[in-house]
């Protein structure tokens, strides 16, 4: 299998390091919705097909990509940094409070 | 049915092997019954069995997308042990590990269970340490371990380096006498022969598409060959957990399908008998009765249901297996496999009534689910006749994330592709 | 059967001879020969003895499919088991012995098994051997006692225990058309790429280019088959942007269109360089492939089929006219197909007699007729072979009427003589490779034969492979690949014109005869077509249900000659078609691969190793090392004399009475760097890291976000924006990894950098109550007394000229320091330290003493941490703030991880003086015999030299409640039990006095 890298171009699989389902949202970090936690840290969507997942290109640039994968045929039909996606994300709820 | 003996083998072979009949029934579905099993690999024809065996529950139907026997009972690296650290796996997999030991008989089917052993390798005083702690924890719950030095190893494993001047030099090991290998297929040929003389149906190329309700409650199942009304109904289907729940509306389960891969070599002269690990990576092998090497490592890693491996994993397995086995470099990899396997969030099984009322979930095997084949299907047998755990399995619940009792025996968390 | 050596013809250079040894006598050849031609050509008839009934088995074909004439080939000790001689290039000394014989080939007592006959059919082991239900041999005892007689029989080759000198690599390639198989598609199509300027890879899994040319003895573009080929090939090899792989065997296709193949590089072959690699694993990124794999013949199964001087006619044919070996005086040919009439005319040719043309067909073509005619043969349609006879091998057959359409024989049985018998059972393309890459493989019934799935994006088909027999197809569908496969420039030439007769690529639908006897269908596993019967009888239906119950094609070939007539068989008793019966999946490899290829440049070198910067000095003072995951790490320094306990209780003591300095340089550093850096570490750590003031380190633990603790370390503050955060030397990559995962996926608007620096600093942890005076010595620029570096202070400066940065903490419990420097000075500043201390009896101290230390002051670490235990647990409750969220902060609350019987950290005393060790579990009652209820077991343990005692950390049910109580010791593993005390986990110096000083 190879992932595209935004940075680095087509790379092999070896280098990359699996970071998981995509999907799941992290509750606000000041969040007491322990169900919520619980849903985040344990449950999966896990679907046969289309699957949002992240990948770290570790023995790379080690930047975090956001990649759709197809989980029947191993097709990759996107590649982006996750870090973009996140920030975009991230733009549209308010900026948590500094902890303290 | 007739009894297999070595009597009806002569008397079969003396009349040119005419009077064979079908191992099981080639049953089509009725439209009604107790129970339907969705999944007919090792647990599911398993859980059939126990059913009408121990229940007397035989109005039971096993209904199979494939052909019986075409998940991971088919495609595994045959291994059956009880090596686990936590009281709760030990206890299960002890409880199958001595069904194990008289299956052939129970069944009236060879299921080759040979208990040759199983021997972890340490590599550093501390590996052996945690060795320790692992067997004298099944030590502590009456289940067979010892402790090897190198010189023993050397003497029972012939080809193995053990060398001081091994890139990970072998300081001892971890050995169960009693574990061993199985012949996988004849584990599910035997059940479903077992399950069919006692009257329960076996549909094979009978793919479940969704599932039938009565108000809350599951009723039965649709499948490509029809409805079928059911009181009760048992999935039992491995790498495919997520997808098959999802027809009955739950779409968010504590497992992800991952594909592990499997290796078999070329036939050789039988060399080695025991089940070996190697400590400083994720490898294990062991030799069939053929001759083939059977051995296999870490999961591929990522989500998957494609049945298909990818070359890291090849060649990270193999340089494993000869930096334990340098003498095996020109022996030759005959065939490669991958199977979807049902990964759970702490390396541990899910057997429990629900998550829906009618509806009972056998799942999250990991790729540890062929040794626990009969110990899975007394305990989920037991779980759909009684509406209530095995004491066995009572550990082994669905909530036990969110609650936090996990049965984390590698103590990874919630990263299955650690597990 | 009698081969032997024409005086003319084949592609062997028969100037030179060649001498190699096969079990044990001595033989010689010719470049250019197999081990197959160059026995056949010395008069071997007999290769190997068969799997299960070990019958003598002579060679079937004449390349990669072949199921019967594997051998050993030894070099020295080293041994390369289940080579078919079809596959071995002999070369001088060459040395190679058949297999599965005792106790030799002509004479093996492992036959006497075929006087089991109907016994040993499909399904014996299932059925017996259970051994009674009850009583001392129930169980597996009896299975285990049979087996182990099975065992003795069981297997092909013996492997070898010495290590294989030879060296293995892995190459990685990338190009815009890989062509796989060199026969006219394949060449066609690799000229074709070539030609748009394309980089092509062309693969061939034979020493020679060609494919079919190089005996099909036809024309094309006006010159024999053969040299046509090799003008390609050498305008290819004329071209910068083609690589010529021959003798590489694409054997995987993998996602991404990413292919494996084996290349025999010195193995098995004549020309080798000693310093080249025996064989190299080439992984190939190929935007497109193109598959000219081209297709195999198979054979006809008829009672008495594997007698040695059966043999497939496109095998013979390819003995005469690649190895000028004629394998018979007097050949019959037995086919259902044209292809067949081919072989019988150029044996003919070559000097043979052809005796019979037997064809299953009624109907035969004029262009075979014609052939057929040329050879003399009497030609015998619609009739068939109903068995073989001979001793040795092949002395004649027996025919009888066969009607096709009702597959019925009829008529007398009449004898032939023959001292070779010539098969075809028709063509199976070579589809593995395609149907590794996906989809199901689709049954053409004009053809019979399996074609591949539709294609894919990644790969073309050409030639025989997508069935297109004949050459002519074959060089318009390459030439056509080529182009598809370089992309928009078309080579609008047109392919060459091809001299050939014209025959029929369609058999007849019957590979079956149905006859008495035993008919084999997988020769090297023994699967007859009764097994097949059998099987259905059993109503094992599916193609894997067939295949697992008879192990019909999961031999070393893996069925490449006997899937489909096994399929066929089992379709005719179910009177189905075959593609309603099924094809089994095709999964890598094509065919088997040397395991040393596979692990390539590890084989002898699994994994890397880590060195510190001080790691000779380390070695050249005396130090044991040891492997801590992938660092090589110093155990203990021991003096002439000294057990490890004596070295490292030395050591301890030492350090506590004076000084200590070992080596931490292996800790995780990680450059926390950023405007948002200090927010950052609050989130991640349990505790609060932005009111550390610059230029003070703070004690830190992390927790997953499950709530268990993933690690703990130490913060260092450098500036306001500038931190360096350490980590247990287990966990480096796990806590980068996961700070990573953080910022770039939770938190990306947060301005924080992270750099991975373990290996940019150099680190040395100094400690003992003279610590601070040896520090003083050799330390410039900064002063290091109490004031100047109070605890957790850190200070700048230069020792012998290298700037160093100094943190006054401490984990053996003593007054102590860190000190770091760049990697590079790593050695330089490490002399200056110990010999500053010379004088102060400064000692290095080793991972045993440091164990020591840290048990004695109860300090937790990856025995502990061992992702099973919550901050509570290992009493780092201190350390959990109340102020702030952090990661794992709403998860480590929950009833699994509170309640009051969880393992929690204590210490363990021995009271009796017995040793304890790390794994030992602790009983509230003693028993030796049968150990129960185990309450906790022991993380780590030691002798104590500053207390004098056999102490040990332990993690125990409830073990807060147990301080002071007693319980016991139990090692059954070991054979060590004793009372023990249950304590604190601070044994030494709980008040911290000596490191605060």
């Amino acid at each position: 299998m190879l992932i595209t890298c935004p940075y680095c171009g087509p790379r092999d699989l070896a280098e990359f390091a699996y970071q998981g389902d995509g999907n799941r949202t992290r509750p606000d970090p000041a969040s007491m919705d322990q169900d919520a936690w619980n849903a985040y840290v344990y449950d999966r969507h896990n679907p046969a097909g289309a699957h949002h997942e992240f990948w770290q290109h570790s023995g790379g640039c080690r930047a975090h990509l956001a990649v759709t994968r197809d989980t029947l045929t191993h097709a990759i039909t996107s590649v982006a940094f996750a870090r973009e996606l996140g920030h975009r994300r991230s733009l549209r709820r308010d900026r948590p409070e500094r902890g303290g | 049915m007739r009894e297999y003996s070595a009597f009806s083998l002569l008397r079969n072979a003396l009349s040119g092997n005419r009077d064979w009949r079908p191992v099981w029934r080639k049953a089509a579905p009725r439209p009604a019954y107790d129970v339907v099993v969705v999944g007919g690999g090792g647990h599911g024809l398993a859980t059939a069995y126990y059913l009408a065996r121990q229940h007397g529950i035989t109005d039971v139907a096993v209904v199979e997308k494939g052909w019986l026997g075409s998940g991971n009972v088919g495609r595994n690296t045959t291994a059956v042990r009880s090596n686990y650290l936590l009281p709760e796996n030990q206890r299960f997999y002890e409880h199958s590990m001595k069904m194990w030991e008289g299956l052939s008989h129970e069944l009236n089917y060879n299921v080759m269970f040979s208990q040759r052993g199983c021997l972890n390798l340490a590599h550093t005083p501390a590996q052996l340490d945690e060795f320790a702690r692992r067997g004298n924890a099944m030590r502590h719950e009456g289940i067979d371990a010892e402790l090897m030095t190198v010189g023993r190893i050397a003497r029972e494993v012939p080809g193995l380096d053990t060398s001081a001047s091994a890139r990970f030099p072998i300081v001892g090991g971890l050995m169960q006498r009693r574990a061993g290998t199985a012949r996988h297929d004849a584990v599910a040929w035997g059940y479903a022969r077992g399950a069919d003389r006692l009257g329960v149906d076996i549909i094979e190329n009978c793919e479940v598409t969704g599932f039938r309700r009565e108000g809350e409650r599951i009723a039965g199942v649709v499948t490509t060959r029809g409805d079928i009304r059911a009181r009760k109904v048992a999935v039992a289907v491995a790498g495919h957990t997520g997808e098959v729940m999802r027809r009955a509306g739950v779409d968010r389960l504590p497992i992800e399908s991952q594909v592990l891969q499997a290796f078999v070599s070329e036939s050789l002269k039988p060399f080695l008998h025991t089940v070996i690990t190697f400590g400083m990576g994720h490898f294990y092998m062991a030799q069939s009765d053929k001759g083939g090497l059977i051995y296999g490592g870490g999961l591929d890693g990522y989500n998957s249901y494609a049945q298909r491996g990818n070359l890291p994993i090849v060649e990270e397995v193999t340089a494993e297996m000869l930096a334990l086995f340098p003498g095996l470099a020109r022996v030759r990899l005959l065939r490669s496999w991958g199977g979807t396997t049902d990964m759970s969030m702490d390396g541990s099984p899910i057997i429990t009534c629900g998550p829906l009322p009618g509806l009972y979930l056998n799942c999250g095997w990991c790729y540890g689910g062929f040794k626990a084949t009969p110990a899975s299907g007394l305990c989920f047998a037991h779980t759909i006749a009684r509406d209530e755990p095995h004491p066995l399995n009572a550990p082994f619940t669905l909530d036990r994330f969110h609650r936090g009792t996990v049965i984390d025996d590698k103590g990874q968390g919630a990263t299955p592709n650690l597990h | 059967m009698s081969p032997r050596r024409t005086p003319t013809g084949g592609r062997i250079d028969r100037s030179r001879s060649i001498r190699f040894r096969f079990d044990g006598a001595d033989c010689t050849g010719h470049p250019g020969d197999t081990l197959a031609s160059a026995l056949l050509a010395a008069g071997v008839i007999q290769f190997g003895r068969s799997f299960k009934y070990h019958r003598p088995r002579g060679v079937l074909a004449a390349g990669i499919e072949e199921p019967n004439a594997l051998v050993t080939v030894l070099e020295g000790d080293v041994r390369e088991p289940n080579i078919p001689a079809t596959r071995i290039e002999i070369f001088d000394g060459l040395t190679a012995t058949s297999q599965n014989r005792f106790p030799s080939l002509a004479l093996d007592v492992g036959a006497l098994g075929q006087l089991g006959g109907g016994l040993l059919s499909a399904g014996f082991y299932y059925k017996t051997f259970m051994g009674p239900a009850v009583g001392p041999l129930k169980g597996t005892a009896v299975w285990m006692w049979c087996e182990r007689f099975i065992r003795r029989a069981a297997g092909l080759g013996r492997a070898g225990t010495a290590p294989d000198p030879a060296r293995y690599e892995r190459m990685n390639a990338f190009c815009d058309v890989l062509v796989v198989g060199s026969g006219p598609a394949g060449l066609m199509a690799a000229r074709a790429a070539a030609a748009s300027g394309a980089r092509v890879i062309l693969a061939e899994l034979e020493p020679r280019f060609g494919g079919s040319t190089s005996f099909s003895g036809e024309t094309i573009d006006g010159m024999p088959a053969h040299d046509w080929a090799a003008s390609v090939v050498d305008d290819l090899r004329g071209r910068a942007n083609v690589r010529l792989l021959p003798r590489t065997t694409v054997w995987g296709y993998y996602d991404g269109n990413l292919l494996a193949a084996v290349e025999r590089v010195a193995g098995r072959r004549p020309d080798a360089r000693r310093e080249a690699p025996r064989h190299r694993h080439w992984v190939i990124s190929a935007a497109r492939v193109v598959l000219a794999t081209g297709a195999m013949e198979r054979p006809l199964v008829f009672p008495g089929n594997d007698r040695p001087g059966v043999m497939l006619a496109s095998a013979a044919e390819r003995y005469a006219a690649e190895y000028g070996v004629l394998c018979g005086e007097r050949i019959v040919v037995f086919t259902n197909n044209d292809s067949a009439y081919r072989a019988a005319a150029a044996l003919g040719r070559a000097g043979a007699v052809i005796g019979a043309i037997v064809d299953l067909r009624q109907e035969i073509s004029a262009a075979a007729r014609a052939l057929a005619g040329a050879t003399g043969a009497e030609l015998l349609p619609a009739h068939a072979v109903v068995a073989t006879n001979g001793a040795r091998s092949l002395a004649g057959i027996e025919l009888q009427r066969f009607d096709a359409a009702a597959k019925m024989l009829s008529g007398d049985r009449r004898p032939l003589q023959a001292d070779c018998l010539l098969v075809s059972g028709g063509w199976s393309p070579t589809i593995q490779l395609a149907a590794q890459a996906g989809g199901r493989a689709e049954w053409d019934m004009a053809l019979q034969a399996f074609l591949p799935p539709q294609q894919a994006e990644g790969w073309i088909g050409a030639g025989a492979v997508i069935g297109k027999f004949d050459t002519q197809a074959a060089l318009a569908g390459g030439l056509q690949a080529g182009n598809a496969a370089a992309g928009p420039a078309v080579d609008g030439s047109v392919p060459p014109a091809v001299d050939a007769v014209a025959l029929d690529p369609r058999p007849a639908a019957i590979l079956e005869i149905p006859a008495p006897g035993k008919a084999f269908v997988d020769f090297q596993h023994d699967v007859t077509a009764e097994d097949i019967r059998i099987a259905h009888r059993e109503g094992f239906f599916s193609a894997e249900h067939l295949k697992r119950y008879t192990t019909l094609g999961m031999a070393t070939d893996q069925g490449k000659t006997s899937n489909v007539a096994g399929l066929a068989i089992m379709a005719d008793l179910l009177g189905r078609t075959i593609p309603e019966t099924g094809t089994t999946r095709f999964r890598p490899p094509f065919a088997p691969v040397s395991l040393g290829a596979l692990a390539a440049e590890r084989y002898g070198d699994v994994r890397p190793e880590r060195l510190t910067p001080m790691h000779d000095w380390h070695v050249s003072n005396g130090a044991t090392m040891y492997a801590a995951g992938l660092w090589q790490r110093p155990m203990v320094y021991a003096l002439s004399g000294e057990s490890v306990e004596q070295a490292y209780v030395r050591e301890a003591r030492t350090t506590r009475e004076r000084a200590g300095i070992v080596d931490v340089s292996t800790l995780g550093k990680i450059a926390v760097q950023g405007p948002d850096a200090a927010d950052f570490l609050d989130r991640v750590y349990t505790n609060v890291l932005s009111t550390l003031p610059v230029g003070k380190a703070r004690y830190g633990l992390m927790l997953r976000e499950d709530g268990m603790v993933l690690d703990d370390g130490t913060a260092w503050r450098l500036a306001a924006d500038d931190f360096l955060v350490t980590t247990t030397t287990a966990n480096a990559g796990k806590v980068m990894q996961h700070l990573e995962y953080l910022l770039e996926i939770v938190w990306p608007e947060l301005r924080v950098g992270l750099t991975s620096v373990t290996d940019q600093w150099a680190g040395a942890a100094i400690g003992g109550p003279r610590a601070r005076e040896i520090l003083g010595l050799c330390v410039e620029g900064t002063a290091v007394d109490g004031q100047a570096l109070p605890f957790m202070g850190i200070v700048h400066g230069e020792i012998a000229g290298a700037p160093v940065m100094i943190c006054r903490l401490s984990f053996s419990g003593e007054m102590a320091f860190e000190v770091y420097c760049g990697a590079g000075h790593g050695t330089h500043v490490w002399d200056a330290l110990v010999a500053a201390g010379k004088d102060f009896g400064l000692v290095p101290y080793g991972l045993e003493a440091l164990g020591t230390m840290r048990i004695e002051k109860g300090h937790v670490t990856g025995a502990e941490i061992d992702g099973r235990t919550t901050a509570r647990d290992l009493h780092l409750d201190w350390l959990l703030s109340k102020k702030k969220p952090f990661v794992g902060s709403m998860m480590m609350d929950r009833e699994g991880l509170v309640r009051a019987d969880r393992l929690q950290l204590v210490g363990v005393v021995s009271l009796d003086g017995t040793a304890l060790a790390g794994g030992a579990h602790i009983v509230e009652q003693l028993d030796v015999k049968t150990p129960r209820r185990s309450i906790g077991h022991l993380t780590a343990a030691c002798y104590s030299p500053a207390l004098g005692r056999h102490i040990g950390l332990a993690l125990v049910k409830g073990g807060k409640a147990r301080h002071g109580t007693r319980a016991f010791l139990s090692d059954p593993l070991r054979r060590r039990f004793g009372p023990v005390e249950i304590v604190s986990h601070h044994f030494y110096d709980p008040e911290g006095r000596r490191m605060h000083g």
